[in-house]
């Protein structure tokens, strides 16, 4: 299952993107109950936006963007065009999703 | 040349040889990498330092922050930057009181339109300041976000 | 004057034993309590819980339900009620209309048995007979996923639970009724003193929602929490909060709670999974 739900739209010659993507977004500073150990950060650190290939944002996060997070940005297209959403976290993890814009 | 602008520019020579090494070879990464340095620093002069080089901020009613007066819950806060402003490079957006203010960034390309939105973590009742990169020069606006700590909803 | 009148009429309610008061008199006093208290809220809103009443909050609400993060719960649900048990049986075959748009049926009185039915219990049930180990109903993972998702289905069907007319059943019903005004813990709350005489008002940081429209929206996605939270993990958190030992989730006591509030919602839209602080 893709960690990533992706809706394009286009009106007026302006596609919106809006993304939700499954990940802790785990800061590294909170404690684990138990052990009282740091539970290791473990973040989304870019997330790259094309559409029909070109790129259209890049996108740098820090661990303060919320878990489980939204984005949404805004670029010049039109429907049908194949919009493509990847991100890469601290640990290395990565996934990616296409849509095409209603 | 000062000491800064002389190492600016070593850096700078190194990259460059490091670029056209790298597209001999086919480059593993092709995004600039991860700004590890300015994700760090813990003060907000030194973080927007970091990102632009200089702290010449210009408040402007062109830069237009939706942020709410009392956030409901400091673990999301939702977050609406946009602008009328032309050629917008980057959009960055900076929390004063988190334990690193810089909380993310936005960098555009020719086909973008300038509206960003994400939700982020507040830990404090704090600033939160939208910095806008247009034709060289950076703009801004700012709003204080309330964070309340100690509710009956557990 | 107004609210006086209105304390004394749920103080009736409570104290009330079943020969001379009816859940349906019951079920007008606890609306008219709330209609009274925020007569610019339509009824159809309360499923909606503190945003149906506090304007500031709700902004910021809306903004998240926009592009809800418990969507990605609800994927993960539809594909849990979907994958075949080990026999080969799957969860459709132990609900009517094959567990879809069911949830405002829930809880019902079960006569076999003689106790409230739950629908996050009749899950677990339902795992038991096809040879499954139960879910916990705590700390989300797959039982909450899986409620949402049944949740879902339901979206815009009201509430229909139902109090046949045996001592049974009516005697459940009041032992719920009477948990919600019970002063419970070192605080010394009850629900109704947060959920009824102090909805609207400022607790701390909180505004107490109020008590009807509780259980439409569960189970909630809670912000702080990150993931989550069903009915009944919820009713230990309030315990908890008001310095009582809570009970376990799922056991008779709760039950028959949520049989009570649920009864009171009747009317009223499901609308889970919901987000909420």
């Amino acid at each position: 299952m893709s960690t990533i739900k992706l809706r394009a739209k286009e009106s007026k010659g302006v596609v919106t993107v809006k993304a939700l993507i499954k990940h802790p977004m785990e800061t590294g500073q909170r404690k684990n109950k138990k052990t009282g150990e740091k539970i290791p950060a473990h973040f989304i650190q870019q997330v790259i936006c094309k559409a029909n290939n070109d790129e259209v944002i890049t996108i740098n996060w820090g661990p303060a963007v919320s878990k489980n997070p939204y984005l949404t940005f805004a670029y010049m297209g039109s429907k049908g065009d194949v919009v493509e959403l990847t991100w890469e976290d601290n640990q290395g993890n990565k996934d990616s999703l296409q849509g095409e814009v209603k | 040349m000062n000491r800064r602008n002389f190492l600016k520019n070593s850096l700078m020579t190194a990259a460059t040889i490091t670029t056209f090494a790298g597209l001999m070879i086919k480059p593993k990464r092709l995004y600039a990498a991860w700004p590890k340095a300015s994700f760090d620093i813990t003060d907000l002069k030194d973080s927007i330092n970091s990102v632009y080089g200089h702290n010449d901020l210009n408040e402007s009613s062109e830069v237009m922050l939706k942020a709410p007066d009392i956030a409901e819950n400091g673990a999301i806060v939702p977050l609406n930057v946009k602008t009328k402003l032309k050629n917008v490079e980057s959009i960055m957006i900076f929390v004063e009181n988190n334990p690193q203010p810089l909380s993310s960034g936005y960098n555009l390309s020719s086909k973008s339109v300038p509206v960003v939105g994400t939700r982020i973590k507040m830990g404090n009742t704090s600033k939160v300041i939208a910095a806008v990169k247009s034709n060289g020069k950076i703009y801004t606006a700012s709003k204080e976000v309330k964070v309340t700590i100690g509710g009956c909803g557990g | 004057m107004q609210s006086y009148f209105h304390k004394f009429l749920l103080i009736i309610l409570f104290i009330n034993v079943t020969a001379f008061a009816s859940p349906e008199e019951d079920q007008e006093l606890f609306r008219d309590h709330f209609q009274n208290r925020f007569p610019n809220t339509e009824f159809s809103d309360y499923k909606n819980g503190v945003y149906s009443i506090d304007a500031s909050s709700r902004e910021q609400w809306e903004s998240i339900e926009d592009f809800p993060p418990y969507e990605l719960n609800i994927d993960q649900g539809e594909e849990l009620f979907n994958e075949p048990f080990k026999n080969g049986n799957t969860y459709a075959t132990c609900f009517e209309n094959s567990g879809i748009a069911v949830r405002q049926n829930y809880p019902y009185f079960d006569e076999s048995t003689n106790q409230v039915m739950t629908l996050e219990l009749a899950i677990n049930n339902c795992r038991k007979r096809n040879g499954e180990k139960p879910l916990s109903y705590y700390k989300g993972g797959p039982m909450a996923d899986i409620s949402a998702y049944m949740a879902y289905t339901s979206r815009g069907n009201k509430f229909d639970v139902q109090i046949p007319n045996s001592q049974e059943a009516l005697d459940a019903y009041e032992a719920g009724k009477k948990l919600y005004f019970t002063k419970v813990g070192q605080l010394n709350f009850s629900c109704a003193d947060c959920h009824v005489y102090q909805t609207g008002s400022k607790l701390r940081a909180d505004i107490p929602s109020p008590g009807i429209g509780h259980s439409t929206h569960f189970p909630a996605y809670r912000s702080g929490a990150g993931r989550l939270v069903t009915l009944h993990e919820r009713f230990a958190g309030c315990l908890n909060r008001v310095r009582a030992k809570p009970f376990r989730a799922q056991n008779e006591e709760y039950r028959n709670l949520e049989y009570f509030i649920s009864y009171m919602s009747n009317g009223l839209e499901i609308n889970g999974p919901g987000s909420r602080k």
